[in-house]
């Protein structure tokens, strides 16, 4: 990689960890404004992971992210219009207002939909990556779950399963201090969940959650073990849920000094030093993306405030595909409108989840 | 062309889908070396090798889990539950994982799980289980049941071309029963899901059932026949979700009585549905109370008087019947 083309993939990162952090913060405002229904689950300090396990993987991966991994969504070309409709509840989001929050995917761009029982997702993940190896490819499958979720029987019989398999599925624990309220003494009796790993024989490292570069690193060796053949792998990114568990909690069980240790590492403005002491990241420079950021966040918002809401009429719709060719996903033809699942055969549309082509993201 | 049993069939339709299509494998516990709990997939391994015929851990979650994963990719995975019972162990996976996918995303769910159920077997409270209700509740999952080998076979193929997570059930009792085996078609052919069938046809009373009280309620008719002078008519539903109203209607319009029997205990199961269905819609016709036998509201129990006391047989089909027809 060229200096130049090092400078560019820094500053998409950069980008992509402020347009986390935007579309969040304006989340908020929506859900502070009563516009958002449900439940709102942010990731703020989470960025460094998030972003930064993403930019790891190349095209034909595939990420199963969890209720705080916006920045993983985002990075693979999830379109920020979709996410605010989403959270707006519109008859257009992916879900057609069915279900809420990040619970969205698209097999053929390789984002699978999380559903609320967290832990889930990882068989499924580990389903995705049995069918990759089937096919003698080597893409991976991402695949991430909080410090709660390690203690569910799924995330156990998947890393199991996954290392007898030899998968190749890259598991992220995002441990952050707290499930809802929980805090890690009461969900684990280990010193790292990195050493979950060694249980069910595949390598595995704790890192630096808010340091990016040290997150692609070790999710980039992972990676790297789980391309190459060899199963599955694991990395513990330590980080903090700086904010509540939702935007409804204050989470006065907190102690106030452990939240400030970690705001003072957040992990945005420690990239920003870092960026800055490298001269990449001018004030000017800084400005643009700000502005992009803004730009991108204003039209999701105006997108999925002007899209209409669900029709009450097809409440019980749905429920079952119809009949016809299913292709296999990531073979060339799978998108040929012939097969079932080319199509968003519920409204006979392309799948809404993604942004165009265009912006989605191609690693450097 | 040989007779050949409800299990063989079974065996026969994986095996001829696992041909014609590359996206059909099959997973689960013991099935690959050891050819399956039953051996319904003997010599499957030896045919399609262990990519496609997976030995997998004793991981309920794992197997229909990963079953879900391979579905969203297109291929057709069929997960097999060593006894129906475990099923409970993967709950999750099929109500909120699978049952919810195409609903809320769009992507189909191409996926069968299946696996022996049923009682009769001395097989106690963990391996008699009929957990049709639970799904027959939750919508997103088609339920079926076969009572005979040609059946068995068809609603299998059906279920493996169908593109949405199908529960196939298998009555373990029937697996080898020699009076079912049957001479199978040649050709290739499918039972559609969702399409009851009248096995008996009677003007008396219509008695709906599915998988192994099937042959129960045959044997009642027929003695209600010959002692009672009663022509039952006995409708076998084979798929429970979808329900084939039309056929379950269009009898109960002809006999005015309906008996309900299934395996599965009383309280909110199938036949609780059926019975709502036909109060609301055929109130004009009925001239006499729906009618239902099914096992008491407890859990199946193991020592041979109990299962016997347990079960719905044809003893109590006969008198319960009986009641209904001198209404
Ligand atoms: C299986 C399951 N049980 C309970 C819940 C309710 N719940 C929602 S989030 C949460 C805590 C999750 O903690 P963790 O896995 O550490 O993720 P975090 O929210 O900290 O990112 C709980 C208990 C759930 N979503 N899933
Ligand atoms: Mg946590």
């Amino acid at each position: 990689m060229s200096e130049a083309e090092r400078a560019d993939l820094l500053l998409q990162i950069y980008y992509y960890m402020r347009l986390t952090r935007a579309m969040e913060d304006r989340t908020r405002t929506l859900f502070l404004q009563g516009r958002i229904v449900g439940g709102v689950y942010t990731a703020q300090g989470h960025e460094a992971t998030t972003v930064g396990a993403a930019m790891t993987l190349r095209d034909g991966d595939c990420i199963v992210p969890q209720h705080r991994d916006l920045g993983m969504h985002l990075v693979r070309g999830v379109s920020p219009r979709a996410v605010m409709c989403q959270w707006l509840a519109r008859g257009n989001a992916p879900t057609l207002g069915r279900d809420g929050q990040l619970h969205i995917g698209d097999m053929h761009h390789g984002v699978v939909p999380m559903i609320s029982m967290l832990g889930e997702s990882l068989p499924v993940a580990c389903g995705v990556a049995l069918v990759m190896k089937m096919r003698r490819r080597s893409t991976v499958v991402l695949a991430s779950c909080g410090d709660g979720a390690t203690s569910t029987g799924a995330f156990h019989e998947a890393l199991n399963f996954a290392s007898v398999q030899r998968l190749p599925v890259v598991f992220v624990i995002e441990n952050n201090g707290y499930a809802y309220s929980t805090p890690t003494v009461k969900q684990f009796a280990i010193e790292q969940l990195a050493q979950r790993a060694l249980a069910y024989g595949m390598p595995g490292e704790s890192v630096d959650g808010n340091d990016v570069l040290a997150v692609m690193e070790a999710v980039g060796r992972a990676v790297a073990h789980a391309r190459s053949g060899q199963g599955p792998a694991l990395v513990e990114c330590r980080t903090f849920r700086v904010r509540g568990h939702s935007e409804a909690d204050k989470a006065d069980y907190v102690p106030p000094a452990l939240r400030q240790e970690w705001l003072a590492r957040d992990p945005i403005r420690r990239f920003e030093e870092y960026l800055t002491a490298q001269g990449l990241l001018s004030a000017e420079r800084r400005r643009e993306i700000e502005a992009r950021v803004r730009s991108v966040v204003d039209d999701a918002v105006a997108f999925a405030e002007a899209s209409p809401p669900p029709d009450p009429a097809t409440v019980a719709d749905y429920v079952f595909a119809p009949d016809g060719p299913i292709a296999i996903v990531g073979e060339p033809d799978a998108t040929d409108p012939r097969y079932v699942n080319a199509l968003d055969t519920r409204t006979g549309r392309p799948f809404c989840t993604m942004s165009q082509v265009e912006e989605a993201v191609t690693q450097l | 062309m040989t007779a050949v049993t409800y299990l063989e069939a079974i065996s026969q339709a994986i095996r001829e889908e696992m041909r014609r299509d590359e996206s059909v494998f099959l997973l689960g516990e013991d099935v690959g070396t050891y050819g399956g709990a039953f051996k319904v997939s003997a010599g499957f391994l030896e045919e399609f090798g262990p990519e496609r015929v997976i030995d997998t851990p004793m991981s309920e979650t794992a197997i229909i889990g990963s079953a879900v994963g391979a579905a969203l990719m297109g291929m057709r995975p069929i997960a097999e539950m060593q006894y129906i019972d475990f099923i409970t162990c993967g709950f999750d996976q099929i109500v909120n994982m699978a049952c919810k996918m195409y609903w809320r995303s769009g992507i189909p769910l191409p996926l069968v799980i299946r696996g022996p159920a049923g009682g009769g077997t001395h097989g106690g409270p963990f391996h008699s289980a009929s957990p049709e209700a639970w799904f027959f509740h939750t919508p997103g999952i088609k339920v079926v049941m076969p009572a005979t080998a040609y059946d068995a076979k068809g609603l299998l193929k059906a279920a493996i071309r169908d593109n949405n997570p199908v529960l196939y059930l298998e009555h373990k009792l029937l697996y080898r029963l020699p009076e079912l085996r049957e001479e199978l078609p040649s050709e290739d052919y499918i039972v559609p899901l969702g399409k009851a069938i009248i096995r008996r046809h009677g003007r008396h009373m219509t008695m709906l059932t599915y998988g192994a009280m099937v042959h129960q309620c045959l044997k009642a008719a027929e003695q209600l026949a010959t002692e009672d002078g009663l022509a039952v008519e006995v409708v076998d539903l084979r798929s429970l979700t979808p329900l084939d109203r039309e056929t379950i209607k269009e009898s109960v319009k002809r006999t005015n009585k309906v008996l309900i029997v299934h395996e599965d205990t009383l309280t909110g199961g199938v036949g609780a549905e059926l019975a709502a269905l036909l109060a609301e819609e055929l109130f004009d016709y009925l001239d006499g109370p729906i009618m239902r036998v099914a096992a008491p509201d407890a859990p199946y129990p193991y020592a041979p008087p109990l299962e016997m006391a347990y079960l719905p047989g044809v003893e109590r089909i006969v008198a319960v019947a009986r009641q209904l027809a001198a209404y």
